[in-house]
């Protein structure tokens, strides 16, 4: 074979290989793209079935699940997370001379965004996945099936309890993660650092506003909302078999927590600008 | 059926067949699973589906019921094409339905009582004694004690709970009931409880049954009249997909050898082609 025919040969090898990532890559992406729309159309699916007055039945074991058996492992992350924040703060602000304004920062940060992300991570964790191996395994058994063939249409009966669960309980768990964090914060600011407890308050007062706790409990019902309709989507699109289930239930956190970090930066921005268009002068710490 | 209806409607609906299958064709991704099926099933038939595992048989049952949507064709029940239906229309026509599902499918959520009476509860105003007199009598008639009415579906053994999805389909007294696979899995004598439930099932109300499975003493024990389906992928493009449609006392008459080799149960050309496979893997 001569030198040129060999590297057309190279060079044909090569752009097939091309053509192959860019097809591979081109089917990711439109895979992509109708699991969007999917659940799209699962949303709004849901929004048609909320319009009617949920069974009291169907909700009151969702509110339980989501919200009651929530309350521990919330509490203890919040506050854990305000003691951490207040120890990696705490050298930072000493150097500036500025240990009484940790109050401040520690409750800025959790009130803004730790509360409400982290509450929204352990519902997704605890009750997403748990949501979507629960629908998976009524996928796969065909109980989904026997509910849709006795006249229950499943995503009301099944998906809107645990919807508005969600939607209407994250807020509080917010709520809640801040508190136990605000505790766990002032707690090993005062008690451990010693800092000056009034200090410590009066900083806190200042500086953390009804804005502050209403942009985090603003942005909890879109995580809320994020857990619920992703968990049930991938519970009711289960594949078959303990390992679809597996899947689900696996997916189903992942992706929730990704949309949660996506819709923290977006509804983060839109609130800054909000928060600037009607205070322009703003606030500083230092 | 609406009771103010006039009667020309109503006498034009008892001469319609409860369910008709019109050239339907039902795929899931590129895969297809029916081609081209057209089926009358008249009222008071019990119509048994045979055929072997994955040609077709629980998803031509999904169909009919609209579980599943056809991407081709129509679905008349009782002379009405399901796809064109609304939610609520779709929810008022499933009440006529039952369906016995072939793991059972009980709410494992639920006890034996709630899941035989979520139809009653879910469809009806009946008082709270009325439903449990009803799911006592359902429970009865299946031949199930009063005792498991408190029990969860996981402490019940497969053949309880085939009973129980029995009681459960029966709750409303539909029209037409359909049962998938309703001896799989279960020993002979708990399989001939449930083809001689299944038969006085029909004794005891005038319903329309579609029975699903690939037992043949429950095929010669229930049925009006046998179809046979056949995979598409051992089928030419021309071929039709229904490759018998019979009295079950015809069907062991058939020359077609794809219906005497299930009836009879012999492999036949599939035992060469897994000996070409093992040679080849060799």
């Amino acid at each position: 074979m001569s030198a040129s025919s060999t590297s057309r040969a190279r060079s044909r090898g090569f752009a097939l290989a091309v053509a192959d990532w860019i097809a591979a890559l081109g089917g990711l992406v439109m895979n992509w793209v109708f699991a969007i729309k999917d659940v799209l159309a699962f949303f709004l699916h849901t929004l048609r079935w909320l319009a009617r007055r949920p069974r009291g039945d169907t909700l009151w074991p969702n509110f339980y699940q989501i919200g009651v058996l929530s309350l521990p492992v919330v509490a203890l992350t919040g506050l854990f997370i305000g003691m951490v924040l207040a120890v990696q703060s705490h050298s930072q602000f000493r150097m500036l001379n500025l240990e009484t304004r940790l109050g401040a920062v520690i409750n800025m940060s959790l009130v803004r965004e730790l509360g409400p992300v982290l509450a929204a991570t352990m519902l997704a964790g605890r009750v997403g996945s748990a949501m979507a191996a629960e629908l998976g395994t009524m996928r796969v058994t065909e109980q989904i099936d026997a509910l849709a063939s006795m006249g229950a249409n499943p995503i009301q009966y099944l998906v809107v309890p645990r919807f508005i669960a969600c939607l209407v309980l994250i807020p509080a768990l917010t709520i809640w993660a801040d508190f136990m964090g605000v505790a766990g914060g002032y707690f090993y600011g005062v008690f451990v650092l010693d800092i000056d407890s009034n200090h410590y308050m009066e900083n806190s007062r200042n500086y953390v506003g009804a804005f502050d706790l209403f942009s985090g409990l603003f942005k909890s019902l879109f995580f809320g909302a994020a857990i619920a309709v992703i968990s049930c989507y991938r519970g009711f699109h289960c594949d078959p078999g303990a390992e679809g289930v597996g899947r689900a239930a696996t997916s189903a956190f992942v992706i929730s927590f990704v949309i949660i970090l996506v819709l923290d930066l977006f509804l983060g921005i839109a609130l800054d600008e909000f928060y600037l268009m009607i205070w322009p002068e703003g606030t500083t710490f230092l | 059926m609406n009771a103010q209806a006039n009667p020309h409607e109503m006498s034009t609906r008892a001469a319609s067949p409860m369910i008709e299958l019109r050239t339907v064709d039902v795929a899931f991704g590129r895969g297809r699973v029916l081609r081209d099926i057209s089926l009358v099933i008249p009222r008071g038939q019990t119509l048994v589906v045979i055929g072997e595992s994955g040609c077709g048989k629980t998803v031509l049952l999904k169909t009919i019921i609209g579980l599943v949507r056809p991407t081709r064709g129509q679905v008349l029940f009782d002379g009405q094409d399901l796809a064109r239906l609304t939610d609520a229309e779709l929810t008022h026509q499933r009440m006529r339905f039952g369906f016995v599902f072939q793991g059972s499918a009980l709410f494992d959520s639920m006890t034996v009582g709630q899941n035989v009476s979520f139809p009653l509860r879910e469809h009806t105003q009946t008082s709270p004694a009325e439903i449990h007199e009803a799911v006592l009598s359902r429970l009865a008639e299946v031949g199930l004690p009063e005792s498991i009415i408190g029990k969860k579906p996981a402490e019940l053994s497969g053949g309880m709970r085939k009973r129980v999805g029995l009681a459960r389909a029966l709750a409303l007294n539909p029209e037409l009931v359909l049962y998938d696979e309703p001896t799989t899995g279960l020993d002979p004598i708990m399989s001939d409880v449930i083809n001689e439930l299944i038969v006085r099932t029909r004794s005891q109300h005038p319903v329309t049954a579609v029975v699903v499975t690939h037992d043949m003493r429950t095929a010669r024990k229930v049925a009006d009249r046998v179809i046979m389906l056949y995979p598409l992928s051992r089928l030419k493009p021309d071929e039709p997909q229904i490759v018998f449609d019979g009295s079950p006392a015809s069907i062991d008459h058939s020359s077609d050898p794809r219906v005497t080799q299930f009836v009879h149960g012999e492999a036949g050309e599939r035992l060469m082609e897994m000996r070409k496979m093992a040679e080849l893997g060799s």
